[in-house]
């Protein structure tokens, strides 16, 4: 299986503070790969890392045999690498429809065009109304996103992500904070959209993660700890001192 | 109802246009000038402020520049005004390119800082180069002229210069309502979101700016078309100060808003110059400040604030968090 995003040798210092360390990477074309570790272990750094928004100190990131180390943010997502934040990060005055229209303009040159008049946007209306309904947000199409439920905002961010058509879906902590209902239909949705795409999955519920998950890697203070499929991984000695004591015991 | 009809689109604009041609009939037609050249300015500027969420303290620069540039073209070619006008806005926009991509970099009151320290530059610069500005003299003796047509009288100059700035106006809405304009707004409540759904912020931002210093200069060279000479004072820092303030009065991330702060300021200044008045600084400023402490949103935001109870289409309205958080609230 061939590897589309990859990572060697990543590494940022906050003032000489390691949050990533010497990361080695590999996401497998069409895989659900999770990224866990304890809280500071550098998840979303990697994210940051991965996605142009932070500047690794060392390391290279490829996707597709594609550098993208030192390429801004813009241009990774319009490469092929979306993400969602681990905050909800969104545009209270606009509805959902707006927000998912905007996603898709991205990738194209229409968002230039200041001379045009913005009903042109309307070409992205049905193709929003799509991916509104794939992630159950069509009879949300019109409401602000401000108004939205948390669950429903989650819903949003994924459905932002996947108008970007991307080659890699990177989701930090999709369900994090959210009651036992909207994780089992966050669960369902993922496991919904991941067909025929590649998602990375920063999550503490281990649950998700053994419903979801083909590849486990284990970070501890910015470092791989164990890497591989979740049934090995939560047998190693190693990951239950560091991280899955509680989880283990409690199913 | 009524109410809601008349703050409608149609019915503004027909107002606001029948002001626009019967301005010079009401006040002394040279006033009537510089308030319709300052209105397109401060338009200029809250395309920055109000839809990029950029402050700019610089913006006379532009103003300036432009205002230089037409100047010179009419005295030395003697090329038709609006030539020589539609030349000084290019200048300012051209000025633009290389001061927005080192200013869009920072925000806040950094971006207010650089953008500031340029415009000291071009200050110094028009200052020192007396052979071309005339200095602290000024450059005299601007021409008007439109093909032969005798356009020494005031009132007539107005009805000359009158449709450059409605362009410009109609320029600054059309961007504002453009699929960039929503770009724009986009980078100005959430620049990560934006980056992340695949926006260049800063390239965007680096359009707008020149975008808005080109109107700015649209504005400035028939400003100093209209009044035959250009001094140091269009280049200097006040005249960028009292743009902002212009928007701020009137509403920021309004369009209008400008329009209207802009024919306030200019009639309360013409006013206490009339009467004799020495600080008018102080006057306008009181006023200013006693504006902005009863309307938080500016005159033109708190009226639509309470003509149509929401905030603007799409949330326009409104620079950043707080208009952010506004919008909210009244939705809830
Ligand atoms: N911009 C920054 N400047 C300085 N330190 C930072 C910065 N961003 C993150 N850190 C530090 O890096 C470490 C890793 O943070 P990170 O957010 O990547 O952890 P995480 O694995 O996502 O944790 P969580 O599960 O809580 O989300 C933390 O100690 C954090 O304080
Ligand atoms: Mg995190």
């Amino acid at each position: 299986m061939a590897t589309v995003l990859s990572a060697q040798g990543l590494s940022k210092e906050f003032r000489g503070f390691r949050a990533v360390d010497d990361v080695d990477l590999d996401v497998t074309e069409g895989s659900v790969h999770a990224l866990v570790g304890p809280n500071g272990a550098g998840k979303t750094t990697l994210f940051n890392l991965l996605t142009g928004f932070l500047a690794p100190t060392a390391g290279r990131i490829t996707l597709a045999r594609q550098e993208l180390a030192g390429r801004p943010p813009d241009q990774i997502a319009r490469l092929g690498v979306a993400r969602s934040f681990q905050i909800s990060s969104l545009f209270p005055q606009l509805t959902a429809r707006d927000h998912v229209e905007l996603a898709l303009q991205g990738g194209t040159g229409l968002g230039w065009r200041f001379w045009r008049s913005d009903r042109r946007m309307a070409r992205f209306r049905n193709r929003a109304l799509e991916l509104l309904d794939e992630v159950r947000l069509a009879n949300l199409a019109e409401t602000h996103a401000g108004a939205l439920s948390y669950g429903h905002k989650r819903a949003l961010e994924l459905a932002l992500a996947l108008a970007l058509d991307p080659k890699v879906l990177l989701l930090d902590e999709p369900t994090a904070g959210m009651g036992v209902e909207d994780v089992t239909a966050t669960v369902e949705l993922i496991g919904r959209v991941r067909a025929g795409r590649t998602v990375v999955l920063v999550e503490h519920n281990m649950k998700v993660v053994a419903t979801l998950a083909d590849t486990v890697t284990v970070m501890q203070s910015g470092r791989v700890l164990v890497e591989g499929p979740y049934a090995d991984i939560r047998r190693d000695p190693r990951v239950v001192t560091a991280y899955l004591g509680d989880a283990d015991a409690s199913d | 109802m009524i109410i809601r009809l008349l703050a409608g689109r149609p019915i503004l604009l027909a107002v606001g246009l029948l002001a626009a041609l019967t301005l010079p009939w009401v006040i002394y037609p040279p006033v009537a000038m510089d308030m319709i050249c300052w209105a397109l300015f401060a338009v200029a500027v809250d395309l920055l402020l109000g839809f990029t969420g950029l402050l700019s303290f610089g913006h006379a620069a532009f103003w300036g520049t432009a205002a230089y540039v037409s100047g010179l073209i009419a005295v030395h070619s003697g090329l038709p005004f609006p030539v020589a006008v539609l030349a000084g806005a290019l200048a300012a926009a051209t000025l633009a390119v290389p001061i927005g991509w080192l200013s869009v970099r920072s925000t806040g009151i950094y971006f207010a800082m650089v953008t500031l320290a340029f415009a000291q530059l071009v200050y110094f610069v028009a200052n020192q180069w007396r052979g071309l500005t005339g200095g602290e003299n000024g450059l005299q003796g601007i021409p008007r002229d439109l093909f032969g047509v005798d356009l020494s009288d005031p009132f007539f100059f107005y009805y000359a210069g009158l449709p450059i700035i409605l362009a410009g106006l109609w320029c600054a809405w059309r961007v504002v309502r453009s699929p960039f304009g929503r770009v724009l707004v986009a980078v100005r409540d959430n620049p990560a979101r934006a980056r992340a759904l695949g926006y260049p912020v800063e390239k965007y931002k680096l359009l707008a700016f020149v975008l808005s210093a080109a109107l700015s200069g649209l504005a400035g060279g028939l400003f100093a078309i209209g009044h035959g000479f250009v001094s140091l004072q269009e280049v200097y820092w006040t005249t960028s100060g009292q743009a902002v303030m212009m928007v701020v009065l009137g509403g920021i991330g309004t369009l209008w808003g400008g329009v209207i702060g802009a024919g306030l300021i200019v009639e309360l200044n013409d006013y206490l110059a009339t009467a004799g008045f020495e600080e008018i600084g102080i006057v306008t400023g009181t006023v200013f400040a006693a504006t902005v402490l009863i309307f938080r949103r500016g005159i033109w935001g708190t009226a639509r604030h309470l003509l149509t109870g929401h905030s603007g289409r799409r949330g326009r309205a409104g620079a950043g968090r707080s208009a952010a958080a506004d919008g909210e609230a009244v939705r809830a």
